[in-house]
């Protein structure tokens, strides 16, 4: 259920495997993010090439994601398979991180990619010592966001619009993660909210990782990035458990 | 003019109707206005890093016209197949008139939500940012933004008749978001570009529409601006019907239109 479940779940419901959607939404849109906010620095006279390049790659593995977790709700519900899936026995702890795990991990390759070629096309200079702590960070960036992910799955049980939800929460991100503008630049209420959201500390460790940092010295941001992941895990897990009652019990599965 | 006539009452009806269709759409309605707000306010707080009010002002005129372009370029793209999922695209291109007279309307409703969205930035930008957005030239600034959305709308006609035939035009789309956003000038001077990537960006509309628009509040000359968008629009809209002939007759023809 966890592994094999998850996988073909992944391949049967997610449409952007076929090459047409999945080179221009995941492979060459993260590198024109970078690119738009790298110039909107220089336009502006702030911020290094570096900081929008770091920020940009890994916010953006949330568009994989959450619009897959959203998709892990109304894919089944757009090919008339949600009624089916939940009225298995299978366990839904099981069933919901199976489905997850090849989220994460394609997450993590869209981040990486988009860092790797976006630092080429930039000429931000990478150190080959620093990609591994790199590789570690965006995985548990990714992990991160696939927590907040489920939380989202759960919504999507009751909002038919999860491309709108998925775009709603991934402009939030952006905002308020220090993706663009440190958290020390914004204003305080939003750096405090932005500190309890999943990718903020991984993206200001991965800055870290690339300016020279170890991993020991950035450990304590991945650990609160994965404590802010889990938590966001745990609730996605619960809300799942009680739409899902709700839903069959008020007979608003299918949202018709 | 009889069939003048004919033609403007196909396009205002349909605009209405598109209209209406995209007032009720979470995606193409509401999501069209919202998205763009998370950019601009981002875009904003990093152009009030730099400390200069100037630059705010310049910011925050081209953050409120950003949208208009993501209006376009995502829900054009995917327009005909959205048809297609509504199972009425096959009556789209059988009704008795041109196909650009059945198009045309729903990228013109497409930009007339590009519209609103404009205006939620300014007002975002003014509430949340202070900032005041002066215009001098009231009509010339009027002109030019009616101008910057017509021809936008036959930017998104053209583009969403060439994609008619490619099942995934949507992500196309989704693709041409943040070059648009790059490459118009909305918040990075074309100064800042290579030689050949401003000789992309003067082919597009928006461009000549922000260069007017910025004009037109700076109180300088938007007019030769204006009719350079003007200009493009038309020849947008000119290759868009001619395409959409034989783009929609080659997949009539073929049997390829449904794309089952």
């Amino acid at each position: 259920m966890l592994t094999v479940g998850g996988v073909i779940s992944f391949r049967g419901l997610f449409n952007w495997l076929n090459p047409y959607v999945y080179v221009p939404t995941m492979l060459v849109a993260p590198i024109f993010q970078i690119l738009l906010f790298v110039y909107i620095g220089r336009s502006a006279g702030v911020g290094t090439d570096a900081f929008y390049l770091v920020g940009n790659a890994v916010q953006y593995a949330s568009i994989p994601c959450l619009f897959a977790m959203a998709n892990t709700i109304a894919g089944e519900r757009w090919t008339q398979t949600l009624g089916i899936v939940l009225s298995t026995p299978a366990n839904r702890v099981a069933l919901f991180v199976g489905r997850s795990l090849p989220v994460i991990a394609n997450g993590w390759f869209v981040a990486m990619f988009s860092l790797f070629v976006g630092g080429w096309v930039l000429g931000v200079d990478l150190p080959v010592s620093a990609w591994p702590g790199i590789a570690l960070t965006i995985a548990i960036a990714s992990a991160s966001c696939t927590g907040l992910g489920l939380l989202q799955a759960a919504l999507a049980l009751r909002v038919r619009s999860t491309a709108v939800l998925s775009n709603i929460v991934f402009g939030v991100l952006l905002v308020f993660t220090g993706t663009n503008v440190a958290l020390d630049s914004l204003p305080e209420w939003m750096a405090t909210a932005g500190r309890l959201m999943p990718l903020t500390h991984a993206i200001e460790a991965c800055r870290e990782v690339v300016a020279g940092a170890s991993l020991s010295a950035v450990a304590p941001l991945l650990l609160r990035e994965g404590l802010i992941g889990a938590v966001f895990a745990v609730l996605g897990l619960a809300a799942l458990r009680w739409v899902e009652a709700e839903s069959r019990r008020h007979a608003t599965l299918e949202l018709q | 003019m009889r069939g003048f006539m004919r033609g403007a009452r196909v396009l205002g009806v349909g605009w209405i109707l598109q209209l209406k269709i995209l007032a009720v759409s979470a995606f193409d309605g509401i999501l069209n206005i919202i998205y763009p707000l998370f950019f601009a306010t981002t875009a904003l707080l990093m152009f009030r890093q730099s400390g200069d009010p100037q630059a705010l002002v310049y910011a925050g005129l081209g953050a409120a016209v950003m949208g208009t372009w993501s209006a376009m370029a995502t829900s054009a793209s995917g327009a005909l197949q959205g048809q297609r999922w509504q199972g009425t695209l096959e009556l789209l291109v059988t009704a008795p008139t041109r196909v650009a007279l059945a198009v045309l309307p729903i990228t013109a409703a497409l930009a007339t939500v590009a519209l609103y969205s404009l205006v939620a930035t300014l007002i975002w930008g003014r509430v949340l940012f202070g900032i005041e957005v002066h215009i001098a030239s009231p009509l010339a600034f009027a002109v030019a933004l009616l101008v910057t959305l017509a021809s936008l709308a036959t930017f998104g006609f053209l583009l969403s008749v060439t994609v008619v035939r490619y099942r995934t035009g949507w992500a196309l789309g989704n693709l041409l978001e943040y070059p648009g956003w790059l490459l118009c000038g909305f918040l990075v001077p074309l100064d800042l570009f290579p030689e050949w990537v401003r000789v992309i960006a003067r082919a597009l509309p928006p461009t000549w529409g922000m260069d007017a628009i910025r004009a037109a509040a700076a109180g300088l000359d938007p007019w030769f601006d204006i009719a350079v968008c003007a200009g493009l629009g038309v020849g947008y809209a000119a290759l868009g019907a001619f395409l959409s002939e034989r783009l929609i007759d080659s997949a009539r023809r073929h049997a390829t239109l449904a794309l089952t």
